[in-house]
């Protein structure tokens, strides 16, 4: 009785193992698909709400639609934004304010979106790109606004 | 059943080393366990005689952090700590500050933000999964369960815009409305899954020498689980009935039919059978909700600076190691005067110790993987 348990131990054991064994040979015969990328050379398509870096939106005018009311900067928790904001002079001699420098430290960001919610113009998103290593950190603080570019007409 | 030591056993010293015993370090990097935890062992040969966890390696002092946030900002910072369950820290955060400002979120937030959960609970499940049986020695279900894991990641992905740290709970519902392709996505993933979850069976649950490692080994009492603070599966897998989401339900969970896994083994391998029929549940509830979500607003209407009546609030959720709680004393201004996050993985790390006496120095490991430790959750 003892020696029939025992051998029937062993040949639930072994069972086992080849049970798991079948599965592993199955997709060792079975691979039917490629289930990894070579990413350097072919880059996936990221979705649209991906969040990669915060960017701000420039048209084809190289117009923004940032007004500089520092909302996204007090909405980060972490300090990524500084808005430094300068005034514009009309010419009718009237003083608005402007946006000067949007001052973005990557270093810093920890893509929690609450700056793009905080928006009130929607000037900001999140882009795509996640290549973000650089060889020097200064690299990673980043002037948002393109040189030359002004507020878009008629946003307040 | 099993023998119920006091929890005031004897504390090891330096004399122990004098005495015949050896103590080791094991961590704060080292290859076996998950993360920077620093164990000190004092063994008699093979045999366990005391586990010390040390912590403060990866201490960022996050409730510090948030007393200087404001009650939209001090949220991100929760999914730093149980990263694997990021959505239902977040979830949390988003019900403490709602049960301050007493508003109603809409049923469309609700049903989105459950769905989630679940998904966020099966994602840490599948990668407890892997992560424990390359503990005890087989890689090969590690691929298996970041097969499907990948899928989850990838509706997170296109939803949320994020892989693991969403941040996308936030008071009064949830930040943009769900994707067109959410929807088919799940039940695809769903479809997948139910075909492949008889493979985690087959390759490792029955495996025999994952049997021996797991059966009789890490044992706890359920007095001694609950003396410890256990909660989640550990303490399920010692019988004790502890699901916030059945016991106290919150949001929609008392209209959703599903059953609170309770497993009397009270060992290594109960706490790893709740796991694996917690997925199941955890299926069955995004099926239940997947085709009913109601149509609506997605975020109810909020002030842009939230600022919370004086008094303390707590909520707490089931999250995929147990129960979370957050708690917040404000007076009355836009931050909190204090915050407190009861995290799961803390109370499940003080019970290593009394699960590990007495075995052998080889089943430490496969007894850590079977608490399902997240250290930055623990070490906050």
């Amino acid at each position: 009785m003892f020696l029939k348990n025992y051998i029937l131990e062993i040949w639930n054991a072994v069972k086992s193992l080849l049970k798991g064994m079948k599965l592993t040979g199955y997709y060792f015969t079975h691979h039917k698909e490629i289930i990894t990328q070579n990413y350097p050379e072919v880059k996936q398509q990221l979705p649209e709400r991906f969040r990669g870096e915060v960017v701000l939106i420039h048209d084809e005018n190289n117009e923004h639609a940032c007004t500089g009311c520092t909302a996204c900067e007090l909405a980060c928790p972490n300090g990524t934004i500084k808005i430094i904001t300068k005034f514009d002079v009309s010419p009718e001699g009237k003083k608005k304010k402007a946006l000067d420098t949007f001052v973005y430290h990557l270093e810093l960001c920890t893509m929690c979106n609450l700056c793009i919610e905080a928006c009130p113009t929607s000037a900001i998103k999140m882009a795509q790109n996640f290549e973000h290593s650089v060889f020097n950190r200064n690299d990673l603080t980043k002037k948002l606004n393109k040189p030359g570019s002004k507020i878009r007409e008629g946003v307040e | 059943m099993y023998r119920t030591t006091d929890i005031l056993t004897n504390t090891p010293n330096a004399s122990l080393s004098e005495a015949g015993y050896m103590v080791i370090n094991v961590g704060p990097q080292h290859p076996a366990t998950h993360g920077v935890l620093h164990l000190v062992i004092t063994l008699s040969g093979e045999t366990i005689i005391n586990v010390e966890p040390h912590l403060g390696y990866i201490h960022r002092s996050i409730e510090k952090m948030c007393e200087s946030l404001t009650y939209r900002q001090f949220i991100y910072t929760t999914s730093r700590m149980d990263y694997l369950s990021s959505h239902i820290n977040n979830h949390c955060c988003a019900l403490s500050v709602e049960k301050g400002l007493q508003i109603e979120i809409p049923d469309r937030a609700k049903y989105i933000r459950i769905i989630l959960d679940e998904l966020t609970r099966l994602a840490s499940h599948q990668l407890w999964w892997g992560a424990m049986a390359m503990d005890i020695g087989a890689i090969t279900p590690f691929f298996y369960a970041f097969r499907e894991r990948e899928m989850i990641n990838d509706i997170m992905e296109e939803t949320c815009g994020a892989r693991l740290t969403m941040n996308y709970m936030v008071p009064g519902g949830v930040m943009f409305d769900l994707h067109p392709n959410f929807q088919k996505k799940v039940k695809e993933f769903i479809a997948f899954f139910k075909s492949k979850i008889n493979e985690y069976d087959e390759i490792l649950t029955g495996n025999i020498i994952f049997q021996n490692r797991m059966k009789g080994v890490g044992i706890i009492s359920k007095e001694d689980a609950i003396s410890y603070g256990c909660t989640g599966p550990t303490a399920r897998g010692s019988g004790v009935s502890c699901d916030v989401r059945k016991l106290y339900p919150y949001e929609i969970y008392n209209r959703i039919e599903f059953d609170e896994i309770i497993n009397n083994g009270c060992d290594s391998f109960a706490r790893y059978e709740v796991r694996m029929q917690e997925m199941k549940q955890s299926l069955k509830i995004i099926e239940q909700l997947i085709d009913n979500i109601p149509e609506g607003d997605f975020q109810a209407k909020t002030k842009t600076v939230l600022k919370l009546p004086k008094g303390e609030f707590y909520t707490r959720v089931e999250t995929a190691r147990g129960e979370f709680g957050v708690y917040i004393v404000s007076e009355g201004g836009t931050t909190p005067y204090r915050i407190k996050f009861r995290s799961p993985g803390f109370s499940n790390l003080s019970a290593l110790n009394h699960m590990a006496k007495g075995n052998k120095i080889g089943d430490l490991v496969a007894i850590m993987g079977s608490i399902d430790l997240v250290i930055p959750d623990i070490d906050r």
